[in-house]
């Protein structure tokens, strides 16, 4: 009875809300010369010289990690370097400085610079949206019955579940990029960023569904029951397959060297890096200075979960995180609605802004690929993370774990992304200045503050635990790597979770800034790799999809409820 | 043909005495007895990758644990005459997977004690006898 009542309210609440954005929309179309107006001042603003973090964005050599995740890169950052730092910088800066720019080279478009990385990406989105008869509209539904267990054999209850499959997924891939990495999409890219944002979400979608069946089919079973797979194995196996051994050894490895480096930097030290901002943030600057600290206990967590095999503290952060976007949600949803009378503008603004890119570097194209690489970057479809975390699931059904990971790039990017732009974009229609001079995490966090003037403090708890998790997933997917080169002894693991451990701390501390502009490139180049497997593999994916939809027509697979 | 009744157990004492007490009924009516053991399970729980990967091998030494520790002695002590006792172990929530077996086996009763295990596993336990009575399309017996 009660759960009619609450159901209808909420009907009755769309319904209003649906007429109120429509009639307001229509006296609001006058309005939209001034909106734009509104956008160039936001545009002009955010290129200013007291941004340069934001220029480097533009800028690729003002620092690769700030133009990746859109977040300002911190700490120990501002320090001049001395002793270790500045040895380690002398030798690795070249290095990062050239793979930086071969990965991250840029074509110039009508005035914007296009990545050709983030390019190579979409196209990739597009054909396999294309080749598999947008999976990503078809397998919606079905994706949605699965994770709620409609198809789940109560014989092979207690495997992993499709829910826990996703769960683990979703958890490394949603962090702090979706809160602050938003503000700055929307602020160098303009509204109309947001658009584009949802577009490729919905493209991700696609090659998330294609690399997370692979990583099922193709994953290697050892004799202890225990699976590993991803990218490196379906690479190796997949090329072999079609009489390319040697190719196909090269391609597992490189993705491997990749995979393993990448964790160290883009999931490890510039999330513990990120955590300390946050704390220290909260802390009012109390922290300044000890990093070290900060870098010691958390590297001791993080110890303790990996290594020391307490789970509880692992099953702690995982059970909190899912509940925190929850949380996050949730009031950004209600930010949404009391700013519900500027609400139909700022959408608005992101329809207008998408196609005339008014005050964006590049117009609309800027805007468009602004919008794409935030997306690219934060739901990581193409890249091959989330393969590997599927891959650990049991199922006899490869295509099942592709249907599922439908939903990571629509609950990170399409959901979550989108929902933190709405906020910002309300909040800038109210106020074109409420942020003052914020950017970033502190950019979203001054838009909450709006409304509720407590927000920061959860949200700060937030980030830092959705950096842990981010910490936790991304250890797993080095180790893959590393077991991948170096066989899966638990010697051989114990010596990479030390490694990894030593470099949450060493995150905190280090000015490591051209280490970390290596791992984000080689996080980014090994999606070169995994896409042209990708396109090598699709046919079969595409058969193993037919085949299954085919016998779900059937009946011959069959609802368990 | 003979007929087939369930009896649900959680390795507690009030979990024995109903399958003692289902033993003697099944006794009774020359009937085949079904012992089934649920290890609570739920599909909507948050885990790491590390676990996940475990997971297979770890439901593998779950079941193996249930079976030689609790149902193994169990089946040992009880008689149940000329009729057949057949141990199960599962995974799931106890009161839909004992469903779901009796529907299956075609079972005609369930058997199962008030209360389980203490803590946790008693309000767990505890609802399963509840659930099954609400739930359930054959009569259910609750031992005390």
């Amino acid at each position: 009875m009660n759960r009619i009542t609450i159901n209808g309210c909420f009907a009755a609440l769309r319904a209003a809300a649906i007429v109120a954005a429509t009639a307001a929309l229509i006296a609001a179309a006058p309005a939209v010369a001034q909106t734009q107006t509104q956008t160039q001042t936001q545009g002009d603003r955010a290129l200013s010289p007291t941004q340069a973090w934001i220029e480097g964005i533009e800028d690729p050599s003002l620092g690769y990690r700030a133009w990746i995740h859109g977040i300002v890169p911190a700490a120990a950052e501002a320090e001049a370097p001395s002793g270790i730092d500045a040895a380690i910088n002398a030798f690795t800066a070249p290095v990062a400085s050239f793979i930086g720019k071969v990965v991250f080279f840029r074509i110039e478009v009508f005035g914007a610079g296009l990545p050709l990385v983030v390019l190579w990406l979409v196209i990739g989105a597009v054909f396999f949206t294309l080749y598999m008869n947008f999976i990503n509209l078809r397998g919606f539904k079905h994706a949605i019955e699965l994770v709620r267990g409609d198809y789940a054999d109560p014989n092979s209850h207690g495997e992993v579940s499709h829910f826990q499959a996703l769960a683990t997924a979703v958890s490394g891939t949603v962090g702090i990029g979706n809160i602050g990495g938003v503000a700055v999409a929307v602020t160098v890219g303009g509204a109309g960023a947001t658009f584009w944002l949802i577009v490729a979400g919905f493209l991700g979608m696609s090659t998330k569904f294609v690399e997370c069946t692979l990583g099922v089919k193709y994953r290697q079973e050892f004799e202890d029951g225990h699976v590993s797979g991803g990218p490196m194995y379906y690479l190796r196996k997949g090329f072999s397959d079609r009489g390319m051994h040697g190719f196909g050894k090269f391609m597992g490895a490189f993705y491997a060297i990749g995979i393993f480096i990448g964790a160290l930097g883009i999931g490890n030290m510039f999330q513990s890096n990120q955590a300390y901002v946050q704390l220290n943030n909260v802390a009012g600057g109390a922290l300044d200075g000890l990093g070290w600290l900060v870098g010691l206990v958390m590297a001791a967590v993080v110890f303790m979960v990996i290594v020391g095999g307490i789970k509880s503290i692992a099953r702690v952060t995982e059970k909190i995180v899912p509940f925190m976007a929850l949380f996050y949600c949730v009031f950004a949803l209600i930010v949404i609605f009391l700013n519900s009378a500027v609400l139909p503008q700022a959408v608005a603004n992101i329809f207008a802004g998408a196609f005339t890119g008014e005050g964006v570097a590049g117009g609309a194209l800027g805007a468009l690929i602004i919008g794409f690489q935030r997306a690219v970057f934060s739901n990581e479809a193409g890249i091959g993370s989330a393969s590997i975390a599927h891959s650990a699931v049991k199922t006899d059904e490869p295509v099942t774990e592709g249907i599922v990971s439908l939903l990571e790039p629509f609950i990170d990017t399409i959901v979550i992304c989108t929902i933190t732009a709405l906020v910002i974009g309300t909040a800038q229609v109210a106020d074109p200045y409420f942020a003052g001079d914020a950017q970033g995490v502190a950019m979203t966090s001054a838009a909450f503050a709006r409304e509720f003037s407590w927000f920061p403090l959860p949200l700060a708890f937030a980030a830092v635990l959705f950096a842990f998790s981010t910490m936790i997933s991304w250890s797993y997917y080095g180790l893959k790597g590393w077991s991948y080169l170096f066989g899966e002894s638990a010697k051989s693991q114990i010596n990479y979770k030390v490694i990894f451990c030593a470099f949450v701390a060493l995150g905190c501390v280090v000015q490591l800034g051209p280490i970390l502009d290596i791992s984000d490139a080689l996080v980014f180049l090994i999606c070169v790799p995994n896409i042209l497997g990708l396109y090598f593999l699709a046919p079969i994916v595409k058969k193993e999809m037919n085949s299954y939809f085919a016998r779900i027509d059937s009946g011959e697979i069959k609802k368990y409820k | 043909m003979s007929q087939t009744m369930l009896v649900g157990i959680d390795g507690s004492a009030p979990g024995s005495r109903a399958a003692e007490f289902a033993a003697s009924v099944a006794r009774a009516q020359q009937a085949n007895l079904l012992v089934v053991y649920v290890i609570p399970w739920s599909p909507f729980t948050f885990n790491t990758p590390e676990e996940n990967e475990s997971r297979h091998r770890r439901r593998e030494e779950e079941i193996e644990l249930a079976r030689s520790k609790v149902l193994a002695p169990l089946l040992d002590s009880l008689n149940a005459g000329d009729g057949k006792v057949e141990g199960l172990v599962r995974h799931g929530r106890p009161a839909e997977i004992i469903n779901h077996v009796a529907e299956e086996r075609n079972a005609s009763q369930i058997f199962i004690g008030r209360t389980g295990d203490s803590g946790l596993k008693d309000i767990l336990f505890g609802s399963v006898a509840g659930n099954l009575v609400q739930t359930a399309s054959i009569p259910v017996t609750i031992i005390p």
